[in-house]
């Protein structure tokens, strides 16, 4: 339960990180928050060779930032800065990532870029259209969320590349938003959890916690929401584990989305 | 900074308003750091990845499981543990006498990690509904009195505030 002895690197500035991805690729992990790195590495999960600390960069804003009707989160903004204001969405969910203590040091893009199928922020991303700028020492580029996911744990980095910014639109005036969540113990992994983002016309839900990516369904208003979930959800190899069975997830899927549906129905206008 | 595998860093960091200075491996957790380089063996360690909360402490004044941060990340950073709740003279600060008053301990194991979280927020629990205390001390396990003694507690340190 003692993490495995690796090489320690804390750059100051993003280029200096860039130039020791370059150098290591993938022998290297990039720590920000650690609340899910340092687990793996003290259950011995994974030895990176190298760590490249980045809460030493210089001049990194700890707090999201709006501006152009996007809010961005740099490398280093953590969800206890990020849980109140940044988004409607983002305010309802912020409460269902991890315990206060995790709160406290994990990062928002850490989060996105672990993109742990259970977790709830990769899922807000996705619900509400949010996009991922990757850098490396040959330039940046921008991916959209549906882009940057790949599968469980898995994005879209290369060896090299690593995660500056990750941003949403700004909440949209009239889109009514709500989170639903079913876990053993508040804070904890979500066995099912529903992000959902409703106009007049329409919900956008997104479930997470059941596959090994979080499923994004479009429900018109005269649809049965839960009929769509369960239609959605036909293909898809829904997780079966010791916190709950494959009908269990898909039945909890079916009630939290229609909660999710109806709950931010009510507050689009 | 770059160091190498197994290789030490002298670090200096504040624990309980005091400057300590160490020399750690650079994959020393904050807690082994404590417990066993400080002496400080009020912070208990459970389950080290993150899941009972035993491990917790303040770091600038925010909870922080001790056991998910490497000691070398605290450095030039203010920490405070179990140790430094009481008064110079051993006097339990509020939160430690509604502990002892409302049996929200018995084994003492999971104890400092809830008074640390608790010291957070126990001033506003007045205000907090038991559902709302529960959810703030959610991260922290006790595995022997059960939780109603220990919502007891922080709500009473609370009223006492």
């Amino acid at each position: 339960m003692k993490p495995p002895p690796f090489a320690y690197h804390r750059p100051e500035s993003r280029e200096a990180v860039d130039r020791l991805l370059a150098e290591l690729g993938d022998e290297a992990k990039i720590l920000a928050g650690g609340q899910s790195l340092i687990p793996i590495l003290n259950m011995r999960l994974s030895s990176p060779a190298h760590l490249i600390d980045i809460n030493g960069l210089a001049g990194e804003a700890r707090e999201p930032v709006h501006d152009d009707g996007a809010v961005r989160f740099g490398p280093l903004v953590r969800h206890a800065d990020a849980e109140h204001g940044a988004h409607p969405l983002l305010d309802a969910a912020m409460e269902f990532v991890g315990h206060p203590a995790i709160r406290s040091r994990g990062t928002v893009v850490g989060s996105v870029a672990h993109a742990d199928p259970a977790a709830e922020l990769p899922a807000a991303l996705l619900a509400l259209a949010g996009e991922v700028r990757l850098r490396c020492a040959n330039g940046s580029r921008t991916l959209s969320a549906h882009e940057f996911f790949v599968g469980a744990l898995e994005n879209a980095c290369g060896g090299d590349e690593w995660v500056e910014e990750v941003s949403i639109p700004t909440a949209e005036e009239g889109t009514g938003y709500a989170v639903e969540e079913f876990a053993r113990r508040h804070g904890d992994y979500a066995i099912c959890g529903v992000m959902a983002a409703a106009r007049t016309d329409s919900v956008r839900l997104v479930h997470f916690g059941i596959a090994s990516l979080p499923i994004v369904t479009d429900v018109s208003a005269d649809d049965d929401v839960r009929a769509r979930v369960r239609e959605a959800l036909t293909d898809v190899e829904v997780a079966d584990d010791l916190h709950g069975t494959e009908r269990y997830r898909r039945h909890l899927a079916e009630v939290l989305g229609e909660r999710a549906a109806a709950r931010a129905a009510v507050r689009a206008v | 900074m770059d160091v190498g595998p197994g290789d030490r860093v002298a670090i200096s960091l504040t624990v309980n308003g005091v400057q300590r200075d160490v020399e750690v491996e650079t994959r020393r957790l904050l807690s082994d750091a404590l417990r066993h380089d400080l002496g400080l063996t009020g912070t208990h360690v459970g389950c080290e990845h993150g899941v009972c909360g035993c491990c917790t402490v303040l770091v600038d004044d925010r909870p922080v499981r001790s056991c998910l941060m490497f000691a070398v990340q605290a450095a030039g950073h203010e920490v405070k543990t179990v140790e430094g709740l009481a008064g110079p003279d051993g006097e339990l600060s509020p939160l430690q006498q509604a502990f002892k008053e409302h049996h929200g301990l018995q084994c003492g194991f999971c104890t400092p990690g809830f008074l640390m979280l608790a010291s957070t927020f126990y001033e506003r629990a007045g205000e907090m509904s038991d559902k709302e205390i529960r959810e703030a001390l959610g991260g922290q396990l006790c595995r022997c009195t059960g939780y109603v003694g220990i919502v007891n507690a922080v709500r009473a340190a609370g009223k006492s505030a």
